[in-house]
């Protein structure tokens, strides 16, 4: 039997916990929230350094305590319901979805709306094909940090790191926290992809050397890594011969990006931005779909927490609105484009009414700059420019579009970077 | 003297030769004993190669190796229902992109037909592009209606559970040290774990087959390892590259380097042909990857390199005559050899077990068993049952309503039960193999560490006791205590 709600999240991490306090406050009377983990608070349950809910919760928090906050706001509210140890096997564009957990066995459940909020994943050694043996001893950084942080073990005692992105960084000092022994983070861009305080905190602090431009060409070990040749690489990420030197360590953590886990948007034939790799959402973080919103990691990678609780509260507002049938009838459609160094914009499509609507726009550069000026433009027209000192492809770049200006646009948009002449 | 084991036949090696070998001798009144020096059976060449069960037109007409395949191809479609093996019939094609290479498409044609080979023929570019619309340059093809893809470690352990059930005996972490002979006929094997004597013995140690045949004064041959290294992708991958089986024109070293879908629908690419001394060296190489990866494109000129999941090498053991090396060895009595099982190894495997067990019969009267249990149970995979199948399976045990494998959707309960199974799963590789948790997109990145833990729970270890797969290949270590602290 299909038990029907107002809104039904997947994923009860930071979005999907966000996005359903944010659809009750609007008013929803039934919200679901499926979790695949034995607990609520998604990955920020692993991350146990702070630095977490400055903008959010205007406090510097750990990732439990984030997740705290947001299990807080929702628990004993009898119009949320919560399931963990819950895996969603099937969302189906009739919104109903399939479950499974070892309590209820198989379920289904159908929401007016749905909002996914599934986060995303780490990539693997496959994906970017470093060669060499296949031992034991090679983890992604986020695996290796629930198993030190919630089970209790070590991935290994001798590390290198591969990618500087932001969880790269923090099990850099993680480790070495744990009496473990970080021999480099190698880095093939020129630049790091970790926000600068974690460069600074996690390695610097620590004397833990950064190789920018350089990669892994073998990991050596049969059973159990025993060491990695490393070389430094040309402007096309090819390595140079003659630059080689090998790493003894017996454990390689890769922080080498994420990517938002659509597998169940898939199925559903949503359109999915090829950049991103989330799907396509409008400023209330509508999908292509009828009645199917996303937020968080599952549109795009986020830098930050406090950013996915902010787009996943709009996503379960509107969720909540078009549930009761609220939603404000919009008039005109204008796409979204990211051009000229910046590499990705969320939204990327704005559905407007007459009088248009506030709209904050999350963007990531392609690569860093310095003294840039940022234009939202329609056609000839400048709707908008801001002068940047720095941007970096780690950061996000969010600007604040006022509802007037919404209102004027028409056709396209584009967001571009234009370096300050002279 | 007081030994270890006594049987009547031991088996050296756990892979799919071996395997099929030992399945083949617990149809007979004896006691067959399989040792593997390694944690699992099916972790050397069974685990790394092309997974295919070919037709049977590559091999010499006459050879071990074309009539074994071919038998073995036969023998394969009963072993699926019995078994309930992962086999996916799908025909296989040989591309020529160019006029020359069609005058080989006629040259395997007629080869094939002397070999046996039914249903094969030459068909057009439309036809290829019919059956598999990438592979966009095939000027023609011949196509193998019989040929299919299998799962081979699935095979491998399929087997050994098989003649578990018909009172064989599988015997892992056995490795062999030495031979006992009198009078200069074998009468048993010295192992790691104690001496097994043994009236007669059958070498099927994969590249290691050389080494213990002289271990045991047996020169006549000798194994070249060749690599062969493979990319995997994703499964979204597959809509754009092939649906089955797609060779180049063969070389005289190699089938040359294919594109094919899994079982499972993986596609993967590779693999190439590089002989080395070493035998344990499975490492991609940066070199290996550009040559399938250049290779593989004047097939399908699009690979989707942004979808691979996976990369993997393995040894062939090639023989230095040429051919399989099946039967008695000319040296020393009471061996046999099922020695040099490169390609076709997988396909030949149960009519290579079939003519090593009639050369033993030559020697040793063989009654067959009234009793062979000839099918394993059932077992359905959770992302293969239906809706009823499901709920019912949670009902019976609870463990089916927790996902572990989120990419492969594979339950808690089918993790256990592979770890219980005969010839069960020990290690976190082992019920990859098994069950396939962790051969998905994130390769383990999220399953690995449940997986570990629900090893040691099962068979009573720690955590940092738990093996990826071999000896000294431990997951995960236990934290520093405060004394070590600096």
């Amino acid at each position: 039997m299909t038990e029907l709600y107002d809104v039904v999240i997947v994923g009860g991490g930071p979005a999907g916990l966000s996005a359903a306090y944010s659809a009750y406050q609007q008013g929803a009377q039934k919200i679901l929230v499926l979790e695949r983990d034995r607990e609520l608070g998604g990955i920020l349950q692993q991350c146990i350094h702070n630095g977490f809910g400055l903008h959010h919760f205007k406090e510097e928090l750990t990732g439990p305590g984030y997740a705290g906050r947001c299990i807080d706001l929702i628990k004993d509210k009898p119009a949320i319901e919560t399931r963990v140890d819950t895996m969603v096997l099937e969302v189906h564009p009739d919104k109903t979805v399939l479950a499974v957990n070892p309590k209820r066995g198989i379920f289904t459940v159908q929401g007016k709306t749905v909002i996914l909020t599934m986060g995303c994943r780490e990539r693997t050694r496959g994906a970017i094909r470093i060669p060499g043996e296949r031992p034991a001893g090679i983890f992604t950084a986020g695996a290796a940090q629930r198993m030190v942080n919630m089970e209790g073990y070590l991935p290994g005692k001798k590390i290198v790191i591969l990618g500087s992105g932001d969880i790269g960084l923090i099990m850099a000092r993680r480790m070495t926290l744990e009496g473990c022994k970080v021999m480099a983070d190698l880095e093939i861009c020129p630049f790091s992809n970790g926000l600068t305080r974690n460069i600074v905190q996690c390695l610097h602090d620590y004397d833990i050397p950064l190789y920018l431009s350089h990669t892994i060409t073998k990991i050596h070990g049969k059973d159990r890594v025993t060491g990695v040749t490393v070389a430094k690489v040309d402007e096309k990420m090819r390595p140079i011969p003659g630059t080689e030197f090998e790493i003894e360590c017996d454990t390689l953590l890769l922080s080498v990006g994420l990517i938002p886990e659509n597998e169940l948007s898939r199925g559903l034939e949503l359109n999915l931005h090829p950049l991103t790799r989330g799907p396509v959402v409008n400023q209330h973080r509508q999908t292509s779909l009828p009645g199917f919103y996303a937020a968080g990691n599952v549109v795009h990678v986020h830098d930050l927490v406090d950013f996915v609780s902010d787009e996943a509260e709009i996503a379960g507002k509107f969720a909540a609105l078009e549930a009761e049938a609220k939603l404000e009838p919009v008039v005109k459609t204008v796409e979204v484009v990211a051009i000229n160094g910046i590499r990705t914009c969320v939204p990327q499509r704005l559905d407007l009414p007459a009088q248009g609507e506030p709209v904050r726009l999350f963007m990531r550069a392609g690569a860093p700059a310095r003294k840039v000026t940022l234009e939202i433009r329609c056609g000839e027209e400048i709707l908008l420019s801001r002068m940047l000192p720095v941007v970096k492809p780690s950061e996000m770049i969010a600007i604040d579009v006022p509802a007037e200006k919404t209102a004027s646009m028409n056709g396209k948009v584009s967001v571009g970077l234009k370096v300050k002449e002279g | 003297m007081k030994y270890f084991k006594e049987c009547d036949v031991v088996v050296i090696g756990g892979g799919i030769t071996g395997t099929a070998i030992l399945r083949e001798l617990s149809k007979y009144d004896l006691h067959a004993i399989l040792v593997e020096k390694e944690p699992d059976v099916a972790i050397g060449t069974t685990k790394a190669n092309s997974a295919i069960c070919h037709a049977g037109f590559d091999a010499p007409v006459g050879s071990f190796k074309a009539k074994t395949n071919v038998r073995g191809n036969q023998l394969y479609h009963q072993l699926k229902d019995e078994l309930n093996l992962d086999i996916k019939w799908c025909g296989s094609l040989v591309v020529a992109t160019n006029a020359e290479e069609k005058a080989t498409l006629s040259e395997l044609l007629e080869r094939g037909k002397a070999n046996g080979v039914p249903g094969l023929k030459i068909i057009s570019r439309e036809e290829v592009l019919d059956k598999e619309p990438n592979l966009t340059t095939a000027v023609a093809a011949l196509w193998a209606p019989t040929a299919g893809v299998l799962w081979p470690f699935g095979c491998a352990i399929a087997f050994a559970q098989c003649a578990l059930q018909n009172g064989a005996e599988v015997l892992r972490n056995c490795g062999v040290t030495g031979f006992l002979k009198e009078e200069g006929v074998l009468t048993g094997v010295e192992t790691t774990q104690g001496t097994i004597k043994a009236r007669y013995v059958i070498n099927a140690a994969g590249v290691m087959a050389d080494q213990i045949a002289r271990m045991a004064g047996d020169d006549s041959f000798t194994i070249q390892p060749r690599k062969g290294e493979y990319i995997l992708f994703d499964k979204t991958a597959a809509s754009s590259l092939v649906y089955g089986i797609a060779f180049p024109c063969p070389t005289k070293k190699s089938k040359g380097i294919l594109v094919c879908t899994t079982t499972h629908g993986n596609t993967f690419i590779g693999p190439n042909a590089n002989d080395q001394e070493d035998r344990e060296d499975t490492s991609v190489t940066l070199e290996g990857m550009d040559q399938i990866i250049s290779s593989a494109k004047k097939l399908v000129p699009k690979l989707p390199l942004g979808d691979s999941i996976t990369l993997f090498a393995g040894l062939r053991a090639v023989s230095s005559t040429g051919d399989f090396v099946l039967g008695a060895s000319p040296k020393v009595k009471g061996l046999f050899n099922a020695a040099g099982i490169q390609s076709p190894g997988l396909s030949a495997a149960p009519a290579v077990a079939e003519v090593i067990v009639a050369a033993l019969g030559q020697v040793l009267p063989l009654k067959l068993k009234s009793n062979f249990k000839a099918a394993l149970p059932a077992v359905k995979a959770f992302s293969k049952m239906s809706g009823a199948e499901k709920a019912d399976a949670i009902r019976q045990n609870n463990l089916y309503g927790r996902v572990i494998c989120r990419c492969e959707t594979v339950t808690e309960g089918e993790i256990v039960a592979a770890i219980k199974a005969p010839c069960g799963a020990c290690t976190v590789d082992g019920v990859k193999r098994r069950t396939r948790a962790g051969m998905g997109r994130c390769q383990g990145g999220f399953c690995g560490p449940r997986v570990t833990q629900i090893l040691a729970r099962e068979l009573g270890l720690s955590v940092p006791e738990v093996l990826k797969e071999r000896q000294g290949s431990e997951m995960f270590y236990p934290k520093f205590t405060a004394k070590e602290g600096k």
